[in-house]
């Protein structure tokens, strides 16, 4: 049974036109669908990437993921239960068991907290052992995550480096002793040198705790690097899923073609074809049925606005796509 | 383990108190204002001791003549009132009033502000509306009327002055706490306490109270010279506490005498206290609002 | 004589803060031959002087900042004794211009784009407003935004738009030199594609060189000519960019070259230099990089070492250099980099 489940997730925003455009223009209301019935599951001890450009919808999933904000639509399971009917303890389980590593190491920390406090919120928010007991595992969190608590327990955030920052929020995070961990860009606000040793410490981490974890980005060369499977998305919609290193060696949807052909290389001698796509990145707003990407497909005809291909969440091995004319396309 | 728990919060208490020892000392200005408002302080506290004579007695000089609106000497260094009243003693005798009106009222409409501050900001919503619709309809309650009737009804205690003064002052502290609350909800940090499972309590007094600290600080510091300023005019006007002496209670005697143009000493003393203490504690909430607003730092 | 292919020309160039921790030296010792229509990158993480390196050469340092250098030239003329009235009419933006970071913050939001660049010709150069929104309209073109747009506001345009806008704007006067600053960083993917494309494209059009700067090695490799590593805020190592990538001597530019992963190499362990940039307060009298190389050896400490020329244009700053084959092959491996 896999560990968190995804089951045709949701979401849309109402957006008003103003009280001039709704009383007297009257004007209905707009509506983001920044996700749009997303289907997919973790496995236990798996890394499942996703990527995609912005306005994919892949931030407002690893909101409601962590049961910030509620979906429209659909559910999440953790566990085989779904956790939008949870009551508050049942709700402190799961916040528990699946915790959040955020993007902006400057920002995610309380400036007037010491890095010691910060590490030791969560236990003390969730009350989960006693107070020298959660002080005794923050301590020894701080020094697995390479900040020997001597120097750096009683320090402010302001005097920590970025890495050191996010080394914090991991600690944060994985004192908890979560199942699943949702990365949202963790490393894209960190210097290149460091990335590695942050990744690294998060593999290693991983390896040793066994925590699954869904990585968010829109690096597809450390997802690539980093990844056991890779989802993209594309204005709220999955648009193909499988083994990272396969879909990025051979992908199969217009878009991963696409996208992966646009990703800058550090190697001069290479060059690259520019990217067979059409037009504009836009906003989910009010967008048209169907495949979202079909405004910008080369391949794309009539029908691609009233099919939409669904991913099967339970097939957790195969390379899935979200288009209907592939056998069509290869043709050509 | 626990030696360094006890270790560690220590350490962080004194590192609060070095922290406000920096944000005083950072400038000439608030130094000397902090020193002031010391002062005044001590006065206050050992004005018994100090006060050679009794606010109300009629005192003699040394060749026993009734010393009545005597300018300054070495006897009576401040002089006497028409009445014979030592100055000198009233004036320290008044600091103890003033101070305690001031500081009082200046900490109960804090703590009343920060609170529906924080409450408004964070929840938003119903709640934000109707406490700022209460905060609203005391913007527009004047004080003057309002203490007159408050005084007119209750009498002129203490308590009602203090409720007086209170009930208008917080409404500043409340909007400004609120804004800030505000943006800070939308932080990330935020965000991220809440992933980490802290309750709403939680969040407003552990995570966006220390935040706010600054700006808290700042409108204390406000308020408690506004509360001294509102005061001062109150009893000048004569609706001051009816039991003890203010230093705006001092110059409603003056004006009740009507030896104003004459008595040059009786209104420079309690004046120059006002503007002394108050100007001191704006000295002091400037440096407290660089720290609020880092914007304000020189480099 | 001043060689006429040589548009920008530095001879130790230094920048120093004065703060009250101290004189920072943000910029020291940079030397600098830029070619006519070269594409020169300067590549360097947070911290290592790039940015006090533009503002330096536009003349949009703070206060407490001040410039020396021994030679700075621009087409053969002194900029650094320059007055401010000739800077300002002659070389800002109509011979310099600069694409600043996150075009966001450089519109300002109450005005149309297109007045902000007509606006932005007239200060710098008498031409009338229809002249200037003509050639407006050919920039958008240029760079692949459609002439109406002229009329809209900035917060109407996406990221990869207002981008665009601002690059056009730094083209308007048809500048010798256009100083990128992380020019697509923040960007999609697809979004910074176009753009580099498009920058290589106009290139050829041009006759203006372009200074690129950024961290993204990705990004700097495919569009730069020649490269320069920068670091603690002095060029570790200068190449052009094949020369480079093909053999690089400086343990920092090995360091880095590490740190990136390629989408092509997917399964390569990357490797991060442990460490944090040095705060350059106080004259430096040691190799910048030496508390972080694990290649640390005795001069390091003691002195500073000069730029040296290992092979035709390539420049490094290492006192070990010539173990650069040993280093390169140590590098390549995890366990030098863990100390």
């Amino acid at each position: 049974m896999a560990l968190l489940e995804l089951d045709r997730l949701t979401r849309h925003f109402e957006l008003s036109p103003g009280f001039i455009g709704r009383h007297i223009l009257h004007k209905p209301n707009s509506h983001i669908k920044a996700v749009e019935q997303l289907s997919v599951s973790l496995n236990e001890g798996e890394i499942l990437g996703i990527a995609g450009e912005s306005g994919c919808g892949k931030s407002t999933t690893c909101t409601m993921l962590s049961g910030l904000l509620s979906p429209s639509g659909g559910d999440i399971r953790f566990k085989g239960q779904s956790i939008l009917d949870l009551n508050a303890q049942e709700m402190k389980e799961y916040r528990r068991s699946v915790q959040m590593i955020f993007q902006d190491p400057y920002e995610s920390l309380n400036p007037r907290f010491r890095i010691l406090d910060i590490v030791a919120e969560g236990p003390r928010a969730l009350a989960l052992w006693d107070e020298e007991e959660i002080i005794q595992r923050s301590l020894s969190m701080l020094s697995s995550v390479g900040l020997p608590p001597q120097k750096y327990a009683e320090r402010f955030p302001h005097e920590l480096s970025g890495g050191e920052r996010q080394r914090v929020g991991i600690a944060s995070a994985l004192v908890m002793e979560p199942e699943v961990i949702i990365a949202d860009e963790p490393l894209s606000m960190l210097d290149v040198s460091i990335r590695a040793g942050i990744l690294d410490l998060m593999r290693n981490m991983q390896e040793n705790r066994g925590f699954a974890s869904i990585y968010v980005s829109h690096d597809l060369s450390i997802l690539g690097n980093v990844a056991d499977r890779l989802l993209v998305m594309y204005l709220g919609q999955a648009m193909e899923i499988g083994p990272a290193q396969e879909v990025i060696r051979n992908p199969k949807h217009p878009y991963t073609k696409a996208l992966i052909s646009a990703v800058a290389m550090p190697d001069p001698t290479k060059r690259r074809d520019p990217p067979n796509i059409r037009g504009e990145l836009s906003q989910p707003i009010d967008p048209p049925p169907g495949c979202r990407f079909a405004p910008r497909c080369p391949y794309a005809d009539k029908s691609c606005n009233d099919v939409f291909v669904e991913m099967n969440m339970d097939d957790v091995s195969s390379h899935q796509v979200a288009c209907h004319r592939l056998k069509d396309i290869f043709n050509d | 383990m626990s030696d360094t728990f006890i270790v560690i919060g220590a350490k962080a208490i004194k590192r609060g108190f070095v922290e406000h020892y920096e944000i005083i000392n950072s400038n000439v200005l608030s130094r000397f204002g902090f020193w002031v408002i010391v002062f005044f302080t001590l006065v206050a506290i050992f004005a018994p001791l100090i006060a050679p004579y009794d606010p109300w007695e009629m005192t003699y000089d040394s060749d026993g003549n009734f010393a009545a609106l005597r300018p300054p000497s070495w006897e009576f260094p401040l002089g006497t009132t028409h009445l014979g009243y030592d100055l000198f003693s009233q004036l320290i005798l008044a600091t103890r009033t003033t101070l305690l009106i001031g500081i009082v009222s200046g900490f109960i409409s804090i703590f009343i502000g920060a609170n529906v501050g924080l409450i408004a900001g964070y929840y938003g919503g119903k709640i934000d509306e109707v406490l700022m619709r209460i905060t609203d309809v005391l913007y527009g309650m004047p004080f003057l009327p309002f203490i007159i009737v408050l005084i007119a009804l209750f009498g002129r205690e203490l308590e009602f002055i203090i409720l007086a003064i209170v009930l208008i002052i917080w409404r500043t502290s409340a909007r400004v706490i609120r804004a800030q609350a505000m943006s800070i909800k939308q932080r990330q940090f935020i965000q991220m306490a809440k992933a980490r499972g802290a309750s709403d309590l939680r969040i407003i007094y552990r995570h966006i109270l220390p935040n706010v600290l600054p700006l808290l600080l700042l409108y204390a510091s406000f308020n408690i010279a506004w509360s001294i300023i509102t005061e001062a005019s109150a009893s000048f006007l004569g609706f001051g506490d009816g039991e003890t002496i203010s230093w705006g209670g001092m110059l409603y005697e003056l004006w009740l005498s009507g030896k104003t143009r004459v008595a040059w000493w009786w209104f420079a003393s309690p004046s120059i206290c006002i503007i002394l203490l108050v100007t001191s504690l704006v000295f002091v909430s400037r440096a407290y609002e660089e720290v609020a607003n880092p914007r304000l730092r020189r480099r | 004589m001043e060689n006429p292919e040589i548009l920008l020309s530095l001879r130790n160039l230094g920048v120093v803060y004065d703060t009250a921790q101290g004189p920072v030296h943000a910029v020291s010792n940079i030397d600098l031959d830029l070619r006519k229509n070269e594409v020169f990158g300067i590549a360097g993480e947070s911290g290592c002087g790039k940015s006090t390196l533009i503002k330096s050469l536009l003349r949009l340092l703070a206060d407490n900042g001040r410039t020396t250098a021994d030679k700075c030239t621009y087409k053969g003329r002194d900029l650094l004794q320059m007055d401010h009235e000739t800077f300002r009419k002659e070389v800002l933006w109509q011979e310099m211009s600069l694409v600043p970071q996150s075009a966001m913050a450089s519109f300002n939001p109450v005005y149309r784009v297109g007045d902000q660049i007509v606006e932005s010709m007239q200060a710098h150069k008498s031409i009338s407003r229809a002249e200037a929104i003509d050639r407006a309209e050919s920039l958008f073109d240029v760079v692949g935004l459609e002439p109406g747009l002229l009329r809209s506001y900035p917060h109407e345009f996406s990221g990869g738009m207002r981008q665009r806008a601002m690059i056009a704007m730094a083209l308007s006067l048809d500048p010798g030199l256009i100083i990128m600053d992380e020019p697509t960083t923040g960007l999609d993917v697809l979004v910074q594609e176009r753009i580099l494309r498009r920058i290589r494209e106009i290139r050829s059009e041009l006759e203006s060189s372009i200074i690129l700067i950024t961290h993204d090695i990705a990004v700097i490799a495919e569009m730069s000519d020649r490269i320069a590593i920068m670091y603690g805020g002095e060029f570790m190592e200068q190449a052009p960019t094949l020369d480079l990538f093909e053999k690089s001597y400086h343990p920092y530019t090995l360091g880095l070259k590490n740190a990136f992963p390629s989408i092509e190499s997917l399964g390569t362990e990357l490797i991060s230099i442990p460490g944090s940039p040095p705060t350059l307060i106080g004259e430096l009298q040691a190799c910048p990089f030496s508390a972080r190389c694990p290649f640390n050896g005795e001069l390091c400490a003691t002195e500073n070492p000069a730029l040296i020329e290992v092979s035709p244009d390539h420049l490094v700053r290492c006192a070990y250099h010539e173990k650069a084959p040993e280093f390169e092959k140590r590098a390549k491996e995890k366990s030098t980099w863990l100390c």
